[in-house]
């Protein structure tokens, strides 16, 4: 077996400093600081209502953070004069409830952004989203209305879609929850394909499976803040945080 | 009666026709232009902007809190008065405050349109890149008009009844027949059959229309 890849010594990608969410009086984010790297796959667990949602949407504002700093490319994308739009291009979200556009072909789905914000033309979105359709068996499905897809049909729809505009990071808020159960494994290969091919990947999940597989680093999250976090095999078999023996005894 | 109705049909036919002409053309002036008003003051409700947002808001609230006669006097006294260089005909003043009262109901429409599509759809456009207004206008309203499009259709329906109240300053839609017919014959239930029929049909249809447009609408899913 070859050495794990120390993703330490690669390049940053995301740097959160000191991030803070409120919720009115309720304070869900309540200080975190954590680095992503190139290439890295990296699962946010812990309970409900622990934050790891409210962290994720803060990559990419679609959750104001209260305070903090989020680096992303060298520029500082919690400042609010910064233009946000720009950013998220470069970074894909993947929903609970995958979001697709229903009024939409599927095809239409994933071309309107590239070609909208002037990334590609008609015909290279139009190429580029047919190439992304058939690596996820979907190809045959271009021209109808998503609302005919399965659960696990749209998913991998939701996740082309952010693809097609060629993100630097993936960001997936509980891909898998809202499926069937018999649906959740053709988007975990998805989703495992992608880790492979080196894409930077952020998940939430409560595949704890999933999670200890693919994933080259583990964050537990309670209370708002990381507790703890490792790799997989460190922290779903020797746990040292009491909060995160005590989450893992009741999951696994 | 039925003679009476026979031979009001012979005389006056062309008259209650025109009446149903401007009936239908004031619905459709107030329903078109109303949707335009509706459609931006839902979305002034909707922003951020605190000014916007109270503009629309007592916009809406005094239509929709007086009554649609008390409006129609107001703009036909007032609308002379105030633009005298215009020479606004009567038709014109009736028809303004026919827009502005559908305008009020239609933003009503657009708002909860617009608010029954589901955030994930913004959420979505907006982790995309998409910018604020790319977002409204590729995303909720075509999603939102698809929702709204039996309602708008109701009001159409609705303004088309409401627009009686216009004969009131002689406009010349289907009730100001009845009242010129009326006087000018003397028999009261016999015009007043007439154009309750051609009222009933019109609406009759108009609504079943919509149902199937809704059934139609509701398929394509």
């Amino acid at each position: 077996m070859t050495e794990p890849f120390d993703f330490s010594k690669a390049p940053e990608l995301i740097r959160v400093e000191d991030l803070h969410k409120d919720f009115g009086s309720l304070k869900v984010l309540a200080g975190i600081t954590e680095t992503i790297h190139k290439g890295e796959v990296v699962s946010l667990i812990g309970p409900s209502g622990s934050g790891k949602s409210t962290f994720l949407r803060c990559l990419n504002r679609l959750e104001e953070p209260t305070s903090g700093h989020i680096w992303f490319d060298g520029v500082d994308i919690a400042d609010k004069s910064v233009d946000i739009d720009k950013h998220r291009e470069k970074m894909g979200m993947v929903f609970q409830h995958f979001n697709i556009f229903p009024h939409m072909s599927v095809i239409d789905n994933i071309t309107l952004a590239p070609t909208l914000l002037g990334k590609q033309t008609k015909d290279e979105a139009r190429a580029k989203a047919e190439a992304l359709l058939s690596r996820v068996g979907l190809l045959d499905k271009r021209d109808i209305k998503p609302t005919r897809l399965s659960g696990g049909q749209k998913q991998r729809l939701a996740i082309v879609r952010a693809l097609a505009m060629e993100p630097e990071v993936m960001l997936f808020d509980e891909p898998t929850s809202a499926l069937d159960p018999e649906m959740v494994g053709e988007v975990l290969d998805v989703i495992k394909t992608l880790a492979k091919n080196n894409m930077t990947c952020v998940i939430v999940t409560h595949e704890m499976g999933f999670a200890r597989e693919v994933c080259n680093r583990v964050l537990f999250m309670d209370g708002g803040v990381i507790c703890e976090q490792g790799a997989p095999e460190q922290l779903f078999d020797h746990p040292q945080h009491p909060r995160t023996q005590d989450f893992l005894s009741k999951v696994l | 009666m039925l003679a009476n109705i026979e031979r009001l049909l012979l005389k006056y036919g062309m008259n209650f026709l025109n009446g149903l002409g401007t009936t239908l053309l004031l619905a459709l002036i107030s329903v078109a232009i109303g949707c335009v008003i509706g459609a931006l003051v839902a979305i002034m409700r909707l922003s951020r902007s605190k000014l916007l947002n109270s503009i629309a808001t007592l916009y809406t609230e005094v239509i929709r809190d007086t009554p649609l006669l008390l409006q129609l006097y107001f703009f036909y006294f007032m609308l002379p008065d105030l633009l005298p260089a215009l020479r606004l005909s009567k038709f014109t003043c009736i028809a303004v405050a026919l827009v502005f009262n559908s305008g009020a109901y239609m933003s009503e429409v657009f708002r909860s349109g617009i608010q029954s599509v589901d955030r994930g759809q913004t959420e979505a456009a907006r982790s995309l890149g998409l910018s604020a207004s790319q977002t409204l206008t590729r995303i909720v309203l075509p999603q939102a008009f698809k929702n709204v499009l039996p309602a708008m259709c109701n009001e159409f329906v609705a303004v088309t009844k409401e627009t009686s109240l216009a004969s009131t300053f002689y406009v010349g839609d289907l009730m100001t027949q009845y009242q010129t017919i009326s006087g000018k014959t003397y028999l009261v239930i016999e015009p007043l059959i007439i154009i309750g029929v051609i009222y009933f049909v019109v609406t009759f249809t108009m609504s079943k229309l919509i149902a199937m447009l809704e059934r139609r609408l509701k398929s394509g899913d």
